[in-house]
């Protein structure tokens, strides 16, 4: 069955808690996941307290802070903090997004920090994406042809056939959908998730591509692309206001069309 | 080494690559017919509903006779038969979602398919045939 409940050494216990920088008047509580595979601890819940006027406007500053100021064993991903690499994706305030885009005022109360959901963890915030990753390289993202590109030249496409890969191609493939999503959490292993199948149609969709039909016929089944049952969490959490939603129902139309 | 491998589930003590596990036995090359036949008959289901509600409110409370000669008729008796097919129908394709969401095990996911597939294919047997012996009666 579905599991709906941690195993015994996943609980997460309570953790450290960090004093409150003195002398500050603006602050904010982090309750930041830490688990290390080095020891044999269940994970646990450590509280650090930042001083809001001596740090950056997002989520990914205080983290940068903590690490450097009060405890550099915390670990998570980050490398350009401006939403374009999709390295800082994690769930903050209960919605998976990005670090480097979420603000920090514009969560109420604690700012509680988990990785993303129902992966497997390398350590504290930092999530094992290899699966994830295969199943992105399974669907063969790369534009695929027979002709022979013209010689010299680009291989061209119009501006309306262009613009069918808007909303697409901005994916930066942080996960944050597909680890939102409770069919990707049960049957991952075999469903591509939101993200993967975003990308799947964005290939489809290239005017350019010559292996849509192939590329229709790897997903029609009913665990890679119909285990997604429009939930509709990839398209509510995706830090870059993209819809995964629509992708997914775009290409089970596709399905349909070609029967 | 031994002892730390004969801590993992098989599944991790696999050395088949990522891409090895994702693409599997590859593609079923069929969902979309289970897909729209769901729809289709969510949306067939609509009018019959309405259909029988209303019908059905209008003979509250009469009699016997009444009751079997309401189903007799053959407009009725039609609804009736294509409500509790494409029912059941409907309903087996959707306790087939249901069971390969959350029945992860293999053989008890085969055993619920072959039970529900049974049951439903019973079930709408036993109520059509019903129907046809009011109404063929």
């Amino acid at each position: 069955m579905a599991e709906f409940s941690l195993p015994q050494n996943s609980k997460v216990q309570k953790g450290k808690i960090h004093p409150k920088p003195e002398g500050a008047v603006r602050t904010k509580t982090f309750n930041i996941y830490r688990w290390s595979p080095e020891d044999q601890e269940n994970p646990r819940m450590d509280s650090y307290t930042v001083n809001l006027d001596d740090c950056g406007p997002m989520v990914l500053d205080a983290l940068i802070k903590i690490k450097g100021e009060t405890d550099s064993s915390l670990t998570f991903r980050r490398s350009c903090r401006e939403g374009i690499c999709g390295s800082c994706s994690m769930n903050i305030d209960g919605t998976n997004t990005l670090a480097c885009l979420k603000s920090i005022d514009d969560v109420k109360g604690d700012v509680d920090i988990y990785p993303l959901p129902h992966m497997p963890v390398i350590k504290d915030l930092v999530p094992d994406l290899s699966h994830a990753y295969a199943q992105l390289a399974s669907i063969e993202p790369w534009i695929k042809t027979d002709t022979t590109a013209p010689e010299g030249e680009e291989r061209r496409q119009s501006v309306e056939d262009r613009e069918k890969m808007d909303g697409l191609w901005e994916c930066v493939l942080c996960f944050s959908c597909s680890t939102s999503c409770p069919s990707y959490w049960w049957n991952g292993d075999r469903y591509l998730g939101p993200a993967v199948l975003l990308q799947a149609y964005r290939w489809i969709a290239d005017s350019r591509d010559e292996y849509t039909g192939e590329r229709l016929d790897a997903l029609e089944d009913p665990f890679r692309l119909y285990r997604c049952h429009t939930i509709m969490n990839c398209t509510q959490t995706c830090p870059k206001g993209l819809n995964p939603g629509k992708a997914i129902a775009e290409i089970k139309k596709l399905q349909l069309e070609r029967q | 080494m031994a002892g730390q491998n004969a801590e993992l589930k098989p599944q991790q003590r696999s050395m088949q690559t990522s891409l090895g596990k994702v693409r599997g036995l590859g593609s079923a090359r069929k969902g979309v017919s289970h897909w729209w036949m769901q729809r289709l008959t969510a949306m067939g289901m609509i009018p019959l509903v309405i259909y029988m509600v209303i019908a059905l409110v209008t003979v509250i409370g009469d009699d016997y006779t009444t009751a079997v000669a309401w189903l007799q008729s053959p407009l009725n008796a039609t609804a009736m038969l294509l409500l509790l097919g494409t029912g059941f129908y409907h309903a087996s394709l959707g306790l087939q979602v249901i069971i390969e969401d959350y029945v992860s095990n293999e053989g008890r996911r085969l055993m619920a398919m072959v039970v529900v597939k049974l049951a439903m294919t019973g079930l709408a047997a036993l109520s059509m045939f019903s129907v046809l012996s009011i109404a063929l009666a």
